[in-house]
């Protein structure tokens, strides 16, 4: 019996080959199927044989009958068997797999029990699973094999379908290359090279393509790959930080609000008092390094002209500053800027020199000698810097008295007493600047001008004793428009010995003063400015001592230079009303030539005319004398007006309505019409798309260069001189093969086979599956 | 008085050297420009203008045959260098840079059929009327050395057509039947028949490289695989293919060349009917080649012209004609795409331009630029009646002129009957029938 069984299967197995043998398989079936059943009778007779060999006749009936129904069954459906798997195969086909115990769910509690006693996975995969379980929203099915091949192919067709071509297709890439794969045989062979190489083998140099020595490249592995992660990771946090922290900077940079800068900054300036506080206590190295750094910056602040109000800026700025109160203000907040960073570091020098200052005003002459006798001990006194801080030196020893009497009680009100002074210099300011403009308008005025003169010779020749240091310091003063300590204690000293002079002057000055009032409104009232108005000069100066007045001529003779930009705007205003005549000259002329020809009625007369001409006529179709009396000086009845006298619908507006001094045509131009296009052409589906094709302008006089270059790359470059080669079918598989090279080998085996097949059969669809085409 | 004066910054256009590029500050404002349709149409019409103007594509003819050129072979691997068979079994090898012969030798007694040059490009077969394929050195003998093939094969009927392998050491013949042979054995290692006597061309196909096609004269054409033992398919049309070639770069088209006037575009994997039918010529096509890109396709034709095609267009883009010209034979486009060569009865090799309009040598970057902006005018504004008459415009002989009127008649007439017939027939019983399904009678399996 095992030999039949054995015999069975290989019939079987026979079968099987010729079931997949495509054509005539069906009759070869029952061949082998008849042969098999008639192998089985063989044996069946043999035994039969042996036992009973006289019921021979009623046996062939029997078999024939066997063979009957064995022949009439094949006719009928044959029970599928279940395909089974038998051997470990690499890919199973899915129509072959093997459904079974299909009727009972599994559940993914099943699959999942066993995780919670295994202490392997991690509780982040834990977690997920729970999800998982939790979600009652089913997997999709993966998409089935052919059609995740179509999709490949479809993407692999798009990517193959470029916009450009361009031919050889399997260039080599440009550039240099490495020696040894240009030259396979090289050798080195002069003296020089070979002295080279030596040299390069002796100190482990690398000659061929990685050009690394062995030390580097053992560097370059050692790090480890955990090494690297959190280095990457800390870089990663590093540059996000940074770009943090830089668009937090670049938005505060961006507030425009000075309020906000200048709270920022005094709250900076605290905190940096308290921090430098803190340090003298602490750490008193590092607060006298502090202190060198301040000392420095003010130094290099006083010897810088960079807050003095004497740059481009602050020039054009002190023209504008009679006009502009912002301007006025931004040159205070320069010389603030200064004066901030030029002062000395612990003092409140400010509050000391105002006080110094209404002790002056309040006319107290037993505090000036100090200072006096300061500006008498300065050595180098044609040095304007030098002078300056001997004069400022005297304050600061005042200074450090006080801020030991009064530096609890202070700090609180620093503040406050500093917008005081704000305010003080910014009165100061005022003044002088319309003390300098009486002085300009006294140059303008010859009258005054002599008076001027006068002035002057005046003051020289009492000023003759030390008239070099005078001037010095003018010009000191002229340049930085900043009251200081130096014009002070000049001024005492002037007032001291030129008492009578000045009194004397004073009174021409007012009396110049008055005059220029009469002048000026009987002239002109334009270019008195606003703080002149404010508080006029005789409110102040009055209330003011005999000090201030004479310092503001000071400034003034230097100021005098500046005349000419007052005369500008008058001798502007002549020009002005001189042009203008002009142009009315100019218009009367072209008045006169162009009189007769009106050109505006003209074309509103045309643009009626055209509009009446597009106007629907009325048709009368009405028959005299039919239905009615006929003959001449008779009226249409009415009912025949209405019913034969034709209206056509009115036309949709003309587009120049709205356009008053247009006039559109809308005739059809016969000779336009040969230039267009009077079809869709096939590619486009609606007129719109060809049109917005046709209006997008292509050449580079609407476009950039770059984008004239995209838009105009022709769909074929092809190399000069260089052939073209067909397409070789390892370009054709290219994307294919990266999409699946990492399954080729286990695929390796089905493959073949697959090709076997395919060239018995259709071997188009091989190439179809290499082409990547889409099917139909 | 204030005076306003222009003040210009010498660094914002004065270039540092000789060899910058001039800085042309630009504002693309369209307020700025206007009119740009109509512009572009004027540059448009323009350039179709000159391309015309320009259109000087005949560059050589290369003399020298004693009979009509029959057939002719791309060197594999030079440019420059060609080869002619003629009538008389003449075969030359032609310097196409210098316009001249540089060898000349009689390969067969009568036509010199088919001839291509190996993959290797140091030899060339030849095929002729004398029964034999003859193999033959590419270079020229030394001084005293005869002119001999490498290897006589002596076969048992004419071959009227040849092409070799792409990689291996294969070739196909092609006759009363279609040969495989292997370079080192004298019988064919295969043979195709497949009920018909004669074949007039086969050709291997450049990718999947084990595919053949020929023509037959039962006027079909048919698909072998080298490896196996049958042929694989055939589509029967109306009337008889002459050539065909493979598309280099999608190697599932085939063109081919037939006797009713037109070209077929076929996609090998759906014979049922062509993809395209190209129509133009006003007598049979004999010979037609892909170009190199695969973009387009060169036919000869019995009617003294050569036709370009688009290759999925219908109709063709150039034709070209020369006076003296006559029945064009054989036709190959050059592998660099840039040249093409046809060859005729009346003993002349031609070398024209693909492109008739194309600047040849070296093109400076403006000018290429500007020839590109042309092209796209050219492209976009292809619609327009005006430019598209200019484009279209082509001076033709007046025979073929007359003939393809006629042509064109004969067609309307005929279509006009049918509609007619259709007309007056039960419905349904006279169906529509597309151009392209008119001309395939069946595909057999």
């Amino acid at each position: 019996m095992a030999k039949v069984s054995s015999k069975k299967k290989l019939s079987k197995t026979k079968a099987k080959k010729s079931s997949e043998v495509a054509g005539d398989s069906a009759v070869k079936k029952t061949e082998v199927v008849y042969d098999e059943e008639e192998e089985e009778d063989k044996e069946d007779f043999n035994e039969n044989v042996t036992s009973e060999e006289e019921e021979e006749d009623g046996e062939d009936e029997r078999r024939r009958q066997k063979l009957l129904e064995a022949i009439s069954a094949l006719g009928g459906k044959r029970k599928k068997t279940l395909g089974e798997r038998s051997e470990a195969a690499v890919q199973l086909s899915e129509f072959s797999v093997n459904a079974e115990g299909e009727g009972d769910k599994i559940n993914l509690s099943d699959l999942i029990g066993s995780m919670d006693k295994t202490p392997q996975v991690s509780a982040k995969t834990r977690k997920q699973l729970k999800t998982l379980q939790q979600s009652n929203r089913t997997v999709e099915s993966p998409l089935s094999k052919q059609e995740t091949e179509r999709i490949q192919r479809d993407v692999a067709f798009q990517k193959a379908a470029s916009e450009q071509l361009v031919f050889p297709l399997n260039q080599e890439a440009p550039g240099p290359k490495p020696m040894e794969r240009v030259v396979t045989g090289w050798k080195a062979r002069t003296p020089l090279e070979e002295e080279i190489f030596a040299l390069l083998s002796a100190n482990k140099q690398p000659i061929h393509d990685p050009i690394l020595t062995p030390q580097e490249e053992v560097s370059m592995k050692a790090m480890s790959l955990e090494e690297a992660k959190i280095r990457r990771a800390e870089l990663q946090k590093a540059r996000a930080l940074q770009s943090y922290y830089e668009a937090k900077t670049r938005r505060e940079r961006k507030i425009k609000s000075k309020k906000y800068h200048r709270v920022q900054n005094k709250a900076k300036r605290k905190d940096f008092v308290k921090q430098f506080e803190e340090m003298v206590k602490s750490d008193p190295a590092a607060a006298l390094e502090e202190l060198h750094k301040m000392e420095l910056a003010r130094m290099q602040e006083r010897m810088s002209l960079k807050h003095q109000n004497s740059g481009k800026w602050a020039k054009s700025k002190a023209i504008m500053a009679k006009y502009d109160e912002g301007a006025r203000k931004a040159m205070q907040q320069q010389l603030e800027v200064n004066k901030d960073l030029t002062q000395k570091l612990v003092t409140a020098v400010n509050d000391e020199e105002e006080e110094e200052e209404e002790e002056d005003e309040g006319g107290d002459p037993e505090v000036l000698p100090d200072f006096v006798n300061d500006a008498e001990q300065g050595v180098d006194s044609s040095n304007p810097w030098m002078r300056g801080k001997l004069s400022e030196d005297p304050a600061e020893k005042e200074t450090s008295e006080i801020v030991d009497l009064t530096a609890e009680e202070e700090s609180a009100d620093v503040e406050e007493e500093e917008e005081e002074e704000v305010k003080e210099t910014e009165e100061e300011a005022l003044l002088r600047e319309f003390d300098s403009r009486r002085k300009r308008r006294q140059a303008l005025i010859p009258v005054i001008s002599l008076d001027d003169d006068e002035e002057e010779e005046s003051k020289t020749a009492a000023e003759e004793e030390e008239e070099s240091k005078t001037a010095v310091e003018e010009k000191e003063e002229s340049k930085e428009e900043e009251e200081s300590k130096v014009a002070a204690v000049e001024e005492e000293e002037e007032e001291e010995e030129e008492e009578g002079e000045t009194l004397m002057r004073i009174r021409t000055l007012e009396d110049t003063e008055e005059l220029l009032m009469q002048e000026e409104s009987a002239a002109d009232e334009a270019p008195v400015p606003p703080p002149a108005a404010e508080n006029p000069p005789p409110a102040s100066q009055p209330a003011g001592t005999n000090k201030k007045r004479k310092r503001g001529i000071e400034l003034k003779q230097v100021l005098t230079k500046a005349t000419k930009v007052i005369q500008v705007p008058l001798a502007h205003t002549v020009e002005d009303a001189e042009d203008s005549d002009d142009n009315q000259e100019q218009r009367g002329l072209i008045r006169e030539a162009f009189a007769g020809d009106d050109v505006v009625s003209d074309f509103l007369k045309e643009k009626r005319k055209q509009e009446a001409a597009g106007k629907p006529q009325v048709v009368d179709l009405t028959l005299p004398g039919w239905g009615e009396w006929g003959g001449t000086g008779l009226k249409l009845s009415r009912r025949k007006r209405k019913k034969f006298r034709m209206k056509a619908a009115p036309p949709p507006p003309r587009k120049d309505v709205s356009l008053p001094g247009v006039i559109i045509s809308e005739k059809r131009n016969r000779s336009i019409t040969l230039h267009q296009v009077n079809t869709l052409p096939f590619p486009f589906e609606t007129h719109t798309q060809f049109e917005s094709t046709i209006r997008t302008p292509l050449g580079r006089t609407w476009n950039t260069e770059r984008t004239v270059k995209k838009i105009s790359k022709p769909k074929v470059v092809t190399r000069m001189g260089a052939i073209i080669e067909p397409m070789a079918r390892e370009e054709l598989m290219k994307d294919r093969n990266q999409a699946t090279v990492a399954d080729r080998n286990s695929l390796k085996q089905q493959t073949t086979c697959k090709l076997k097949d395919e060239l018995n059969g259709a071997l188009a669809l091989k190439l179809m599956s290499g082409h990547e085409m889409q099917t139909d | 008085m204030k005076v306003k004066v222009l003040s210009r910054n010498p660094d914002d256009y004065v270039r540092e050297t000789k060899l910058d590029i001039q800085r042309v500050p630009r504002n693309y404002d369209p307020a700025l420009h206007p009119f740009e349709v109509s512009r572009e149409y004027t540059r448009a019409l323009n350039a179709t203008k000159l391309d015309r103007v320009f259109a000087k594509p005949f560059v050589a003819s290369l003399d020298g045959h004693r009979d009509g050129v029959n057939c002719m072979a791309k060197h594999t691997n030079s440019l420059s260098t060609l080869l002619s068979g003629s009538c008389d079994g003449e075969v030359k090898v032609w310097n196409l840079t210098k316009h001249e012969c540089v060898r000349t030798l009689q390969a067969h007694e009568g036509f010199v059929r088919g001839m291509i040059v190996r993959f290797c490009g140091t030899s060339f077969f030849t095929v002729g009327d004398d029964k034999t394929i003859k193999q033959w050195k590419m270079e020229t003998p030394g001084y005293g050395e005869e002119e001999e093939p490498l290897n006589t094969i002596l076969g048992k009927t004419v071959f009227t057509g040849l092409d070799h392998h792409q990689k291996d050491a294969v070739f196909a013949t092609c006759g009363q039947q279609v040969d495989i042979w292997d370079e080192q054995r004298s019988s064919p290692i295969r043979s195709f028949t497949w009920g018909v006597d004669s074949f007039s061309s086969v050709r291997f196909n450049p990718v999947e490289t084990e595919l053949l096609a020929s023509c037959a004269s039962d006027r079909s054409i048919v698909l072998y695989d080298m490896r196996e033992s049958a042929p694989l398919k055939k589509v029967i049309m109306t009337m008889r293919s002459n050539s065909l070639c493979w598309n280099p770069m999608e190697a599932y088209y085939f063109t081919s060349s037939n006797e009713d006037y037109n070209l077929y575009t076929y996609d090998m994997r759906y014979l049922n009917k062509p993809i395209i039918v190209h129509m133009d010529h006003v007598s049979a096509v004999l010979d037609v080649d892909y170009s190199p890109t695969g973009k387009e396709f060169v036919s000869a034709s019995f009617d003294k012209t050569v036709r370009i095609f688009p290759k999925d267009v219908g109709h063709s883009r150039e034709v070209y004609h020369t006076k003296r010209m006559q029945h064009v034979i054989c036709v190959k486009w050059s592998a660099d795409n840039k040249y093409i060569l046809s060859g005729s009865d009346e003993m002349n090799i031609r070398l024209w331009k693909a492109n008739a309009a194309e600047k040849l040598g070296v093109l400076a970057p403006r000018e290429r630029q500007a020839s590109n902006y042309n092209q796209k005018l050219k492209e976009k504004f292809h619609y327009h009646p005006q430019i598209r008459r200019i484009a279209h415009h082509r001076h033709l002989p007046k025979s073929i002129y007359h003939q393809s009127k006629e042509l064109r008649v004969m067609k309307e007439a005929r279509r006009r009957k049918e509609r007619n017939v259709r007309k007056h027939s039960k419905p349904g019983s006279v169906p529509v029938v597309s151009e392209k399904e008119k001309h395939v009678v069946t595909v057999v399996k």
